[in-house]
């Protein structure tokens, strides 16, 4: 952009939206300019710098690098949180610290595992594949052979279906977003369509559904649809370029786009094509969410738009009044995020944030937004939309349509699932973040 | 692997023509090897709700509870009324809130994904080590606990997919369009 322009948008530019928020552009444009163009606050005066003198560090040469790299000692707290730390005989669920990162891409180390049996010590040479059932020939594949196959990498999300479950109590909980929504991660994954598979095995035209079968020690399966598979499903080998790690499903697992977490089936062994779903104890009991009222809803498979803010959020409070930035993660399984807006009153006024290109389906979208904070108390929101014309509902609008936990749950229960209502955060005069219903 | 040039161009032309005209490939390298039903018979034990995979065998409720109390009742309670692991027992009313407790006998739609899950996945650290007939005897037990059946009644591959649970039509289907 040349400078005449870049002057036409600074001056024009102003709060987009009630109690601080920018317009979007505002940080792209150039930060400095940014402050110049604003009125009616008072930015906290900066402190004096101190004298520089050469770092501890730097008089001697560093340590080596080894042959994997492990990240800096002064980011060890960056970890998951985990719900069974002595792998008593349940499961066992490690959730996403998002509040810490930034971008798209969850790091393998920090990806969410739930595990209901722990992960299975597989030997990838001894490794096999089965794809059977309503098909012309029954195939065998090792991991050598798929290694050999089309590969495509594609960055996608992964969601537990009963992500942010603690939303549906009827009192906020005292939790971060690692607790909130820790069950959700996004990682490029590499590996084999499906289709290429299915296709070699020869579909039955009776074929409607296939089970996915893992090789765990409850050989934990769930019955996908055969158009789904045929869409877009992959056997995943690789996570953000190296091979999967165990938790997720080593050394190959299956990736239903956008469809709830389980039925990515981790460990994968054995494909069966089927004309019936299988009524897997995950697709018939567990998976299952009950309605007010008493139904439930079954085979609801899709990870419908959400978002959350990420930053800032419980336990990253405020260093005083000033410029901030807000950022935060948006997803759908319906393809693309294609607006986030951001509420700094608690959803009375918005102002649509910056999507971080590239944007892309079934994957996270980074989306951030100014804020200049007047130290006065304010609500954090913000509501997704996606291309296929959904928008995250609101709380009472969820409430309404799924009810609420009939009493306070803890962090690690799960009252229900798919809850993609908003998430708000409050930010008291002393700059503390706390979870709050707005 | 070791062709010659030209094979391998016009090999590389064809899959180039496909992507540029289809975007997908055709082209794979079929390496999946040729299996028998038979020898996977091993890894095939899903029973489907219509009774498909049930193998041979029965069980009674008696014989049942007899297994129960030795490798189950640690975990899931005398009487399947849960311990350190869920409820296989009792359960309120669905209509009691969105986080009632689900049971086999309030919320289960089959009785097939008892035998199912029972036969793969459990007892938790010795999962498929159970026989065809022990695990009807504790599918015919977990009924019994649950006042789906009665006592005398005898569970084999004829019997159990007929058991009509009550819950059996308390689902909506999320996603008609996407559900075959
Ligand atoms: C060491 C403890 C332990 C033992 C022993 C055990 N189970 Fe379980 N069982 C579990 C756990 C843990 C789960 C939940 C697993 C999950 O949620 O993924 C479970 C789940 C189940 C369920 C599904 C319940 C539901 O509604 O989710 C059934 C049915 C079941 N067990 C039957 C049995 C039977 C029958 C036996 C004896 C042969 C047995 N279990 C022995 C730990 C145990």
């Amino acid at each position: 952009m040349n400078k005449k322009d870049s002057t036409r948008v600074w001056k024009g530019l102003g709060p987009a939206a009630e109690n601080g928020l920018f317009d979007r552009r505002a940080f792209f444009k150039g930060g400095s300019v940014l402050a110049a163009a604003m009125t009616g606050y008072t930015i906290a005066k900066p402190l004096q710098a101190q004298t520089l003198s050469d770092d501890p560090w730097s008089g001697s040469a560093g340590t080596p690098s080894g042959p994997y790299e492990a990240r800096s000692r002064f980011e060890n707290d960056v970890v998951r949180t985990m719900t069974n730390p002595n792998g008593e005989p349940r499961s066992q669920q490690s959730r996403t610290p998002h509040h810490m990162l930034d971008g798209t891409f969850t790091p393998n180390g920090l990806h969410f595992v739930i595990s209901r049996s722990g992960s299975p010590d597989i030997d990838p040479e001894q490794h096999r594949l089965v794809i059977h059932g309503l098909v012309k020939q029954p195939l065998v594949f090792t991991l050598e052979s798929l290694m050999r196959y089309p590969m495509v990498s594609r960055m996608h999300f992964v969601e537990c279906g009963g992500n942010s479950a603690p939303m549906w109590s009827p009192e906020p909980l005292d939790a971060d977003v690692q607790g909130l929504h820790g069950y959700v991660s996004c990682a490029e994954w590499s590996g084999v369509m499906l289709s290429t598979l299915l296709e070699e095995a020869g579909i039955d035209p009776t074929a409607k559904w296939l089970i996915a079968e893992g090789s765990d020690s409850l050989a934990l399966h769930r019955s996908i649809p055969l158009s789904k598979a045929l869409d877009d499903a992959m056997i995943a080998l690789y996570q953000n370029g190296e091979k999967l790690m165990p938790g997720n499903g080593y050394p190959m697992r299956l990736l239903v786009p956008g469809w709830e977490g389980n039925m990515n089936v981790k460990w994968l062994r054995r494909i069966e094509l089927l004309d019936q779903p299988a009524m897997s104890i995950y697709e018939a009991r567990t998976y299952a969410p009950i309605l007010p009222g008493g139904k439930a809803y079954q085979f609801y498979f899709l990870q419908e738009v959400k978002s959350f803010i990420t930053r800032p959020s419980p336990g990253l409070s405020m260093n005083g009044q000033g410029l901030y930035e807000i950022s935060g993660v948006a997803y759908s399984a319906n393809g693309r995020i294609s607006k986030v807006l951001v509420s700094a009153d608690g959803g009375q006024t918005w102002a649509e944030a910056a999507l971080q290109e590239p944007v892309l389906s079934k994957a996270f979208t980074r989306f951030r937004i100014p804020w200049q904070w007047d130290g006065s108390p304010a609500v954090l929101q913000s509501r997704a939309w996606d291309e296929a014309g959904h928008v995250q509902p609101t709380r009472s609008e969820i409430v309404a349509a799924r009810g609420e936990a009939s009493r306070v749950p803890s962090l690690n229960g799960f009252p229900s699932q798919h809850y993609n209502g908003p998430t708000s955060w409050q930010i008291d005069q002393a700059g503390e973040v706390k979870h709050v219903y707005a | 692997m070791f062709m010659r040039n030209a094979e391998y161009l016009a090999i590389l032309a064809a899959g180039l023509f496909f992507l540029a005209s289809t975007n997908s490939y055709t082209q794979t390298p079929n390496l999946g090897m040729p299996i028998d039903e038979q020898d996977i018979a091993a890894w095939d034990i899903d029973i489907l709700p219509d009774g498909t995979g049930l193998p041979l065998g029965q069980g009674t409720a008696g014989e049942g509870k007899i297994i129960y109390e030795q490798k189950c009742a640690v975990c899931h309670g005398v009487n399947g009324e849960g311990g350190i692991s869920p409820a296989l027992a009792g359960g309120d009313p669905l209509s009691n809130g969105i986080d009632t407790g689900k049971t086999i006998g309030n919320f289960w739609p089959y009785a097939t994904t008892i035998f199912d899950y029972t036969r793969r996945a459990m007892p938790w650290f010795a999962p498929r080590t159970l026989t065809d007939n022990e695990v009807y005897s504790l599918t015919a037990y977990l009924l019994v606990l649950n006042d789906i059946i009665s006592d005398e009644v005898v569970m084999n591959a004829n019997t159990l997919p007929e058991v009509r649970m009550p819950n059996r039509d308390g689902f909506i289907v999320r996603f008609p369009e996407r559900t075959p």
